[in-house]
Order: structure tokens, then sequence, then C-alpha cells
């Protein structure tokens, strides 16, 4: 029985990364109806600015932090007005393969810049890890935190949009675009916004990540990237309660596949499970039918 | 149309036939200039990803042999003629390893020090038989790897590497029961794993809990080391790279989990992961046939000047890839070798004479060849003590 809640624990812990990183992806499919696959490498971009801000120029953490945020920030912004935002009218497959270019150039530029040689990143959590039942449980600070900051974002992103101007706008403009622009909506300042947000996120959760799994190399966004859209697609993309929920069950069906039934065969587990939820539910555990978008 | 495009057809014919023919006339004059004490020179090329996700193996690799390519000049050259070097980029794929492969032949090379990895070696592997090119691959540790006669290698076999490690805690009696932890998705891994089990059996060690990972899910570990922990496992073996080895250790750590964690020559490397809090790794042991923190001469003086040259400390690929470029050099000379035989004969040349050498290099020492490509050496266990390597004997 023991080894069964600290099984849950381990998938609560490493869902909440998936939830956290799952939240940019929902964010801005929600709104600028794009799968933003680079996501994952601004995250890793996240990750390698508070590494250096940290270990190299010597800043303390909070402001190694804002710094990644910044600089996630304002990638999300240019990579939005430089790739996406010509491809304004294109289908949307056509979006979707600039994304993934988007992501390998992200990937080879870090590679360029900082070495394929793995980084350790020093954990920005100061939270002690919670030991329990005699130490049979363990509670990593790094989860607690992760959580915290997972919930509170979320409770963020729908006090913001559904209460403040700027946030009816996303909504006008994820319902509608061109009605949006004829009831004087700024669509493309909108989108810009959305990715800013979004972007900004990525880098919350690439310190996250890093923070709980400290090992950080070029790639380090990719597969938890994927997963994590996983997660939202698990949870009802465009919901941003959904893409909370599908993170954290991903990581604990991950898990109690592994210490259940194989560990060879969890991701093969995980994703079948994902299908069955989608063939009954297709639109996802949160996603209604008519979305109310984001 | 259709007749213009023929005559450019045909005159292109023409052009390389002179081409051929030039090109012919220009080898028969280096020849002669050789004889009269001239400039033929030795071309060696060197293949690995230099960029892509497993660069940073790619360029230990070329580094390390352009080292090597660098002292022997320096010195003279073998058997009395200079190296000219070049290394080409195959990105750990298989087609791009052929490409690379390709483009260094057109450039004349006559002897490979490469493909870095796997895959890619038996690709090129194949390749080079029909030419009977002579493959030294450093690194490229799959069984398959030294199936065509051409191809040789300087590292362990996957299996080679499991048999020792298994032999290794089976004598010394490190662990009552065993546990294994593998990337079940990567042949090196499940390799040294499948091998270590069938020895393992045989030394009558008690293997308790066999756990694996994927590349896919290669960040959280705690699921399997709970269960290794359940399962009361002692000495936990850790045949993989240093990267997830990383995550494993902070995630045991975490845990309170402290078994002896055992790795293979894939774990070299850890120590020098840039800010890596080195207390994690205390008392982890590994079996590799080279560490950059080795006392001996030989191995000083090559981590200085890699230090001096590239600004990083050299792991076991560099070393493995250094005493490729020596292997070769003693080969060519106990043959007699000399750049203006024919790239078959040469190939002959080296086949033969790497069976017959004797090599005391980075990797090991005494170093000696099989028929098959496979090298017999006695790899070193080193501990982890206060952040550097000790020997473990």
């Amino acid at each position: 029985m023991m080894s069964f809640f600290s099984y849950l624990l381990n998938g609560i812990s490493l869902g909440a990364v998936y939830a956290i990183i799952a939240l940019g992806y929902t964010m801005v499919y929600g709104i600028a109806k794009m799968l933003n696959f680079a996501h994952g490498d601004i995250l890793m971009l996240g990750a390698y600015t508070a590494f250096i801000a940290f270990n190299s120029l010597g800043l303390p953490i909070p402001a190694s932090a804002l710094l990644a945020v910044i600089v996630c920030t304002l990638t999300g912004i240019l990579t939005e007005r430089i790739a996406y935002k010509p491809l304004r009218g294109a289908n949307s497959l056509a979006v979707l393969i600039t994304a993934i270019g988007v992501s390998y150039l992200l990937q080879n530029l870090a590679l360029l810049i900082f070495g394929a040689n793995p980084k350790s990143f020093q954990s920005f959590i100061p939270i002690k890890p919670l030991h329990l039942a005699g130490g049979a449980l363990t509670i990593p600070g790094e989860t607690i935190a992760t959580i915290l900051t997972g919930l509170i974002v979320a409770a963020g992103l729908l006090l913001f949009v559904h209460r403040t101007k700027a946030g009816q706008a996303m909504l006008a403009v994820s319902e509608d675009k061109g009605a949006a622009t004829l009831m004087g909506v700024n669509v493309n300042a909108t989108i810009a916004m959305t990715f800013a947000i979004g972007s900004a996120l990525a880098a919350v959760a690439g310190i996250l990540l890093c923070s709980a799994y400290p090992s950080l190399t070029p790639t380090t966004g990719a597969m938890p990237g994927i997963k994590a859209f996983v997660a939202a697609v698990l949870g009802g993309i465009g919901s941003i309660p959904g893409a909370f929920l599908g993170g954290v069950i991903l990581g604990i069906l991950e898990n109690l596949s592994k210490a259940y039934i194989s560990s060879k065969l969890s991701d093969a587990i995980v994703f079948s499970v994902l299908i069955l939820v989608l063939l009954v539910k297709p639109s996802g555990i949160l996603g209604k039918k008519i979305t109310e978008k984001v | 149309m259709k007749k213009q495009s023929s005559m450019l057809l045909a005159a292109a014919m023409l052009l390389s036939l002179t081409a051929c023919a030039s090109s012919g006339a220009k080898s028969e004059s280096t020849a002669s200039e050789k004889a009269a004490g001239g400039s033929a020179k030795w071309k060696i090329g060197a293949e690995g990803p230099l960029s892509g996700g497993a660069a940073v193996y790619g360029n230990a690799v070329a580094n390390g042999a352009e080292l090597a390519v660098k002292e022997i000049n320096e010195k003279g050259g073998i058997n009395g003629y200079q190296i000219e070097f070049k290394k080409a980029d195959d990105e750990h794929d298989q087609e791009k390893a052929v490409n690379a492969f390709n483009s260094l032949k057109d450039w004349g090379m006559q002897v490979l020090v490469g493909p870095t990895t796997s895959a890619p070696t038996i690709a090129v592997g194949s390749e080079a038989e029909a030419d009977n090119l002579f493959v030294l691959t450093p690194t490229g540790s799959a069984v398959e790897c030294t199936a065509p006669k051409n191809v040789f290698r300087v590292c362990f076999s996957d299996p080679a590497q499991g048999t020792k490690s298994a032999q290794y805690i089976g004598e010394h009696k490190l662990g009552k029961k065993v546990g294994v932890l593998y990337d079940s998705s990567d042949v090196y891994s499940s390799g040294i794993r499948d091998a270590f089990v069938e020895e393992a059996k045989k030394q009558g060690i008690e293997l308790t809990e066999d756990q694996q990972f994927t590349a896919d899910s290669n960040k959280d570990f705690s699921t399997q080391l709970q269960k290794l922990r359940d399962a009361g496992a002692d000495l936990v073996f850790l045949p993989f790279y240093y990267t997830e080895a990383a995550l494993v250790l902070k995630q045991a750590n975490t845990m309170g989990y402290k078994p002896i964690f055992f790795g293979c020559d894939g774990m070299d490397g850890l120590l020098d992961v840039e800010n890596f809090d080195s207390s994690l790794a205390e008392g982890l042991m590994l079996l590799t046939p080279y560490s950059a923190d080795a006392e001996d001469e030989r191995t000083k003086n090559f981590v200085k000047s890699y230090e001096a040259q590239y600004g990083d400390t050299p792991i076991q690929f560099a070393a493995d890839a250094y005493d490729a470029v020596y292997a070769i050099k003693a080969a060519a000379e106990k043959e007699d070798l000399k750049p203006s035989l024919s790239v078959s004969e040469i190939g002959d040349g080296l086949e033969k004479g790497m069976t017959e050498i004797q090599l005391d290099g980075l990797t090991g020492s005494g170093m000696r060849w099989s028929a098959e490509g496979d090298v017999d050496k006695e790899p070193k266990a080193v501990r982890v003590e206060n952040g550097s390597y000790v020997s473990a004997e």
C-alpha cells in the first residue's frame, strides 16, 4: 500500500511538470488555433537563460528567472512576427510545418551556442523535500512548487481571460477573427500578446522542469513538449483546467503502468489510454463540443 | 533540344575522360616524386556526428584523431610519410554517414577513423567493404560493426562490457542482490545488459529487479528506483550514458536510496558535466578502459595537450580515436606500407598488420586485435571519491 502511494506521488510530480508546460500549449492553441510545436524549445531556451544568468552572471534566483521570462517572451513575439504572422491566412498545415521548422531551428541554434554537453541545472526551488511515513514517502520540494505554480498560473489565466478587456479580446479572436476585427479588436496585437504570455509560461515551465530534472541539453524541451501536448489534448485542448488535469493524469498513468505493468511498455500504455479517451470523448476530458476557448 | 542535350552529355563524357586521364597522370607523377624522396601523403579521414544530438561524441572523436595526427606528423609521420587529415559530419544518421564516407573517398581517403556511433558504422562498413578500404572505428560498439573483414574497432563490443562488469562484480562480491536499470530503446544499453545478465547467472549473482526506460521517457526514474529499493537491491548496474545517469543519481538521493551504483564506459564524463554536484556520484563505480584523471604519463600528456587545443576535458571517445590513429601507424609500419599503394593494398596490409601488433595506448596497455576486428584489453575499475576517480583495485 505504501509503495502504491509513493508511485502515485512520483506520478503527480512528473504530471505537474507536464501540466505547467501544457498550460502554455493550450493557451496558444485556444486563441491562435495553432499548435506551436516550438513551445518545448522556447522552454529549453528559458532554462538555458536562467542557467547562464545564475551560474555565469551570478544573478540571484528571482532575477535569473525574470531574465528567462523576458528572453522567452521576446523570442515568442519575434518568432510569431517572423514565422507565423505572414502565414495568418494560410492553411493550418503550413503553419504546423513552420512550427516544426522553428522548433528545429531553436534546437540547433542552442546546439551552436551552448554545445551538446549536458549542463547540470541548479534547482531554483529552495523548498526542502518532505519526508512522510518515516522516510518511505518523499515529496520533492520541486513538486510542491510546480503544483502550486501550476494552480496559480491556471487561476491567473482564467481570471485574466474572463475579467480583463485584453482577455475578452482574446476570447473574441478565438471565436471569430473576422468579427473581432469588425468590432475593433486588434487581432494581430492580440495574437502577439497570446504568444508573449505562452512563451513567458514556457520560461517558468523550463525552470521548473530543469529544477526537478536537472539535466539541460538542447533537446531538453523536445520530448516533455510532446508529452505536454498529449496532456493538453487529453484534458481538452483549449481548456485551461483541462490542460492541468490532463498533465497530472498523464504523469500518474505513466508511473503506475511503469510500476504495475512494465517499465518498457509505459509509453505504449499511456498512448493507448489517450486513444481510448479520444474515442469516447473526442474533445478531451474537459473539452466541450463548442468550447469556451481558454 | 534533345540533340543539344545529347551533345552536352557527350561533351561532359569527353571532359570526364580527359579528367580521368589527367588524374591518372597526376598520381603517376606523385608516385615518381615519392620515389625521388618526394611528398606523397597518407590521407586519413574521420567521421562522426559533428552536429546534432550526439555531437559531443563525434567532435571528441574528430579532435582526438586530429591531435594524434598532429603529433605523428611532428615526429615524422607514418613510415616516413606525413598525414593529411579531414573530418566529415554524419549527424548520427545512416544515410548521411554513407554520404560523408563518399565525400571523404572523393577527397582521396585511404583509411577511415570512424564512424563514431554504431548504426552509421554498420552502414559505412558494408559500403567500405566493396573497396576494401580499411575502417577502424574508435567507438562503434555494437557487435555487428566489425562484421565486414575490413572493419576493426578500438573500444569493447557491448557484450564484452557487460560480461566484464558481471565478472568484476562477481569476483569482488560487491553486492548481495543486484538490480539492473537500462535503456531498452538503445542498442548499446540493452546489448550490455543482455550480456551482463547472462554472465551474472554464471557468476552466481542474485539478480532481483530488471527495470527499463526508453529514450522517450528518460527524465523520471523515481518509480524504477522505488522498485529496485523495494526489492532490496544493494548494487544497481547502470549501463547507459551519463546524461541520464546524472538524473538517476539525483533522484535516488532525493529518495534516500543509497546502493552501489555501477556503470560502464558511457558513464565516463559524468564528473565533467557543467555544474554537476559531484557529491551525488560519491561511491559510484565504473568499469572503463580510460579515465581522464589517470595518473600515468601518457594520459596526463594527452589530457594536457587536448585541453590546450580544444578547451575541453577529453572523454573516452577522444581517447579511443587517438589510439586508433596510433594503431594504424603501428600496423602500417609493421607491414611497411606506403601511401603510394592502392586503397585495397593498404586495406590488405592493415588487416594483416592489426592482428600482429601490440599497442600500449590510452585505453589499455598491451592491446591486441583478433582477425575478426575485436580488441582484447583489460578495463580498469574506478570509484568516485571526493569528486574524482580513484582506482578501485
